[in-house]
């Protein structure tokens, strides 16, 4: 277990935002803050009894707009492991297919007196629009292209585990960053963490002007992993792959495909990351998604589920009257 | 009151078309303007307004909107607007352009521009002769660009043999697909669909070809980037057909308006980079850009309360074209009377209407402005249908104080 590494200011001071919509707009302490907050969930999660009654009365409502499996679930365990009654409201079997518009379907929810919200949306700023609207905190779980939070805090919380330390570590982001909001939310966690953050894709795959949130730019991926303490592999859409964006899924696996080849050129010890779903095969080969020591696949979503308590802790100290977190929250 | 008392309008300074601004009058009988100088009087039984030392200038003409906001419209000394035919159902067909044309009478003429393509698809060629003798004053291919170039030449070639200009829009549709920003790095940052600024030049470049092909006038209603204003200018330099607009946003902001996914910053082309933008001004200072329009579009909250992608582009911009324009003579950039040529007489010009300059024989559309007054833009305040301005709570100068239309008093404040 990692020892915290900074002390933290009094109450609610340590973390000032009511709600978390992106990673940027985070101090990097504050980011530090949640980490540390984090770590005692993952010892809980290792134990025979998992449950706490931290957030026992309190109701989450996990609002996903848009289809997903492990990070619906991911909050659904995080906030049932707290003690706080969770709903899930499908898109599928919602109001949303009718035409109603978000911003009804937020104040219908707002109007239930949930006491925190998980939104994930298809559009970039959806949850930055709801955040304004609503009294509860908003925790972003996913917002278009635009941010991933929880996603970068528990990838950063595995990094530590196996790293220690954030500084001078050379992370190398591989695959169609221009789509991603998991890479858009690790490039500003890492980079505030101290870290030094490579990207690689092909042209129509990175973002206009990528190279201004201070990452690397990189075409070849041999050239990336170069001296890599950290892979992350991004998942490409199968979509993408026939013929707009990439020629074929085969041919970028020959040039971005992570294999044990590829993997020798990084660093010994280099850690091998997926936000998952993966593309086996694809984007990352199985003896390599598999790989023993390396692969820290399972690790992201053990770290999900306390990172994801964390936030949910963190966020309901306010509503909760917890001593120090009254008062007025930052945006 | 009708436009059979005639109007005198004293003691102003008059924006004079030779470019001058003077002291004096102007009167005006059964709807035109009749004597304008220092030495016109009023006649007796005149209607008589004294300007007070203000601006007695053209009412505004305003190209490219696309709702008839009367309210908006006059509080920004707007007396005639051309009317985009992205309406439900299009401008496509003679009847409605002829419903379209009588649809602010008397106190403010609407141009209809006719839809270039069936329902605006970009395919079929509409009734385009049918919709001038209806009433339409120019033809336009709407909010889209037409992709196919075979379609865009018979347009134009068809159109410059009944002596009408196109009005365009300039982006190559193939590469902004569904972006709703320019490439760069606040796109970047905010994961917004974004699309080069060269998708503009792109667009422009082959139209110049296609119309200098055929020989037709086009006018660019937005150009918005360093290279699509470069050829434009080279355009002109060639002695082709080829005209040029402008809004006051893209002159006034830049992709950093986005930040905070601010969807009142969605336009349609969207808001492009610092370079761009001072490209703009610089190319209004050098008379490569012939007009700024409004491009009026108000919207409401179930149009812009929406994530950035999801919300509708335009904004309403009628209530401070006049302002915001004053800026560039405040800034230096053109004259006083520059201003209103890129904001009356020559969009009047290119839709072919007798209006737009104060003199003899022209329709008279006056307006009394203070260019100076100062206002603050308040979005919850407006005069429009729609409160959508990216300019809410910033104080601008220039107040339009009376407004005639044929001669006849719309509005006095």
């Amino acid at each position: 277990m990692t020892a915290p590494e900074f002390t933290y200011p009094e109450g609610s001071a340590a973390f000032p935002h009511r709600s978390l919509v992106g990673i940027g707009g985070l101090a990097p302490h504050e980011i530090m803050f949640l980490l540390d907050e984090a770590q005692q969930w993952v010892d809980l999660n290792r134990g025979t009894q998992k449950r706490r009654d931290l957030l026992s009365g309190l109701t989450i409502i996990n609002a996903f707009f848009e289809n997903s499996t492990r990070t619906l679930l991911s909050f659904e365990i995080a906030g049932k492991r707290l003690g706080a009654d969770v709903v899930n409201m499908a898109v599928a079997n919602s109001s949303v297919k009718k035409g109603e518009t978000l911003i009804d379907t937020a104040m219908t929810l707002n109007a239930m007196r949930a006491d925190a919200i998980v939104i994930r949306h298809a559009s970039s700023g959806a949850v930055h629009l709801i955040s304004n609207l609503v009294d509860c905190p908003v925790l972003n779980a996913g917002d278009g292209q635009h941010e991933h939070p929880t996603q970068a805090l528990l990838d950063a919380l595995t990094i530590r585990q196996a790293k220690r330390a954030f500084n001078g570590l050379r992370v190398t982001i591989c695959g169609d960053i221009l789509h991603s909001r998991v890479a858009r939310s690790n490039i500003l966690a890492l980079n505030s963490l101290g870290a030094e953050v490579r990207v690689c894709a092909p042209p129509a795959l990175l973002p206009a002007d990528i190279e201004r949130m201070s990452v690397k730019v990189f075409h070849d991926f041999d050239a990336a992993l170069k001296g890599a303490d950290v892979v992350m592999m991004l998942r490409l859409q199968l979509e993408r792959m026939e013929g707009q964006f990439i020629p074929s899924p085969r041919e970028y696996r020959h040039l971005y495909g992570l294999s044990l080849d590829r993997l020798a050129k990084a660093e010994g010890n280099a850690l091998v990351m997926h936000p998952g779903p993966m593309n086996r095969g694809i984007e990352i080969d199985s003896n390599v998604a598999d790989l023993v020591g390396r692969s820290q696949i399972t690790t992201q979503v053990e770290m999900g589920v306390a990172m994801r308590m964390a936030c949910l802790d963190v966020l309901t100290r306010r509503g909760r009257g917890m001593p120090g977190w009254a008062g007025e929250a930052r945006a | 009151m009708s436009n059979n008392t005639p109007l005198t309008v004293t003691g102003g300074q008059l924006v004079l078309p030779d470019g001058t601004i003077a002291p004096g009058a102007l009167r005006s009988e059964g709807g035109f303007i009749t004597a304008v100088g220092a030495d016109v009087t009023p006649q007796p039984g005149d209607e008589v307004h004294d300007a007070r030392g203000r601006l007695i200038a053209p009412g505004l003409v305003d190209i490219g909107v696309f709702a008839i906001d009367k309210p908006a419209f006059h509080f920004g000394g707007i007396t005639r607007a051309a009317l985009m035919p992205d309406q439900n159902p299009p401008l496509d067909v003679p009847a409605r352009v002829r419903f379209a044309a009588q649809s602010g009478k008397p106190d403010l003429w609407v141009h209809p521009l006719a839809a270039a393509t069936q329902n605006l698809e970009g395919k079929a060629l509409a009734e385009i002769a049918l919709m001038r003798d209806a009433g339409a004053k120019a033809v336009t291919t709407g909010r889209q660009w037409i992709a196919d170039s075979g379609t865009m030449l018979r347009l134009l070639q068809y159109t410059g043999m009944l002596g009408m200009v196109v009005l365009a829009h300039p982006e190559d549709a193939g590469i902004t697909g569904k972006a709703v920003a320019t490439s760069g790095e606040m796109a970047t940052r905010l994961g917004l669909p974004s699309a080069p600024a060269e998708a503009e030049a792109l667009a422009i470049s082959r139209d110049i070809a296609l119309a200098e092909l055929a020989g037709a006038a086009i006018h660019f209603r937005k150009v918005t980037t360093a290279r699509g204003l470069d050829l434009v200018r080279r355009a002109k330099d060639r002695g082709l057909k080829v005209t040029a607009g402008v809004t006051p946003a893209y002159f006034m902001l830049s992709d950093i308006a986005l930040a905070g996914f601010r969807t009142f910053a969605h336009l349609s082309p969207p808001l492009r980079s610092e370079d761009d933008r001072k490209a703009v001004i610089a190319a209004i200072g050098d008379g490569t850009i012939d007009v700024v329009a409004s491009g009026h579009d108000p919207r409401g909250p179930e149009d812009k309360r929406l994530p950035f992608a999801d919300s509708a582009p335009g904004m309403a911009g009628a209530e401070t074209l006049l302002p915001l324009t004053m800026n560039l003579v405040r800034d230096g950039v053109i004259s006083l009377s520059r201003a209103f040529e890129l904001i009356a007489t020559n969009p009047a010009k290119l839709l072919g209407v007798n209006a737009g300059k104060l003199e003899v024989g022209a329709e008279a559309d006056i307006a009394v402005i203070d260019a100076d007054r100062p206002w603050i833009v308040d979005s919850d305040k407006m005069a429009a249908a729609a409160g959508n301005t990216p300019f809410d709570k910033q104080p601008v100068q220039g107040r339009v104080l009376a407004l005639f239309k044929g001669g006849v008093a719309v509005k006095a404040k």
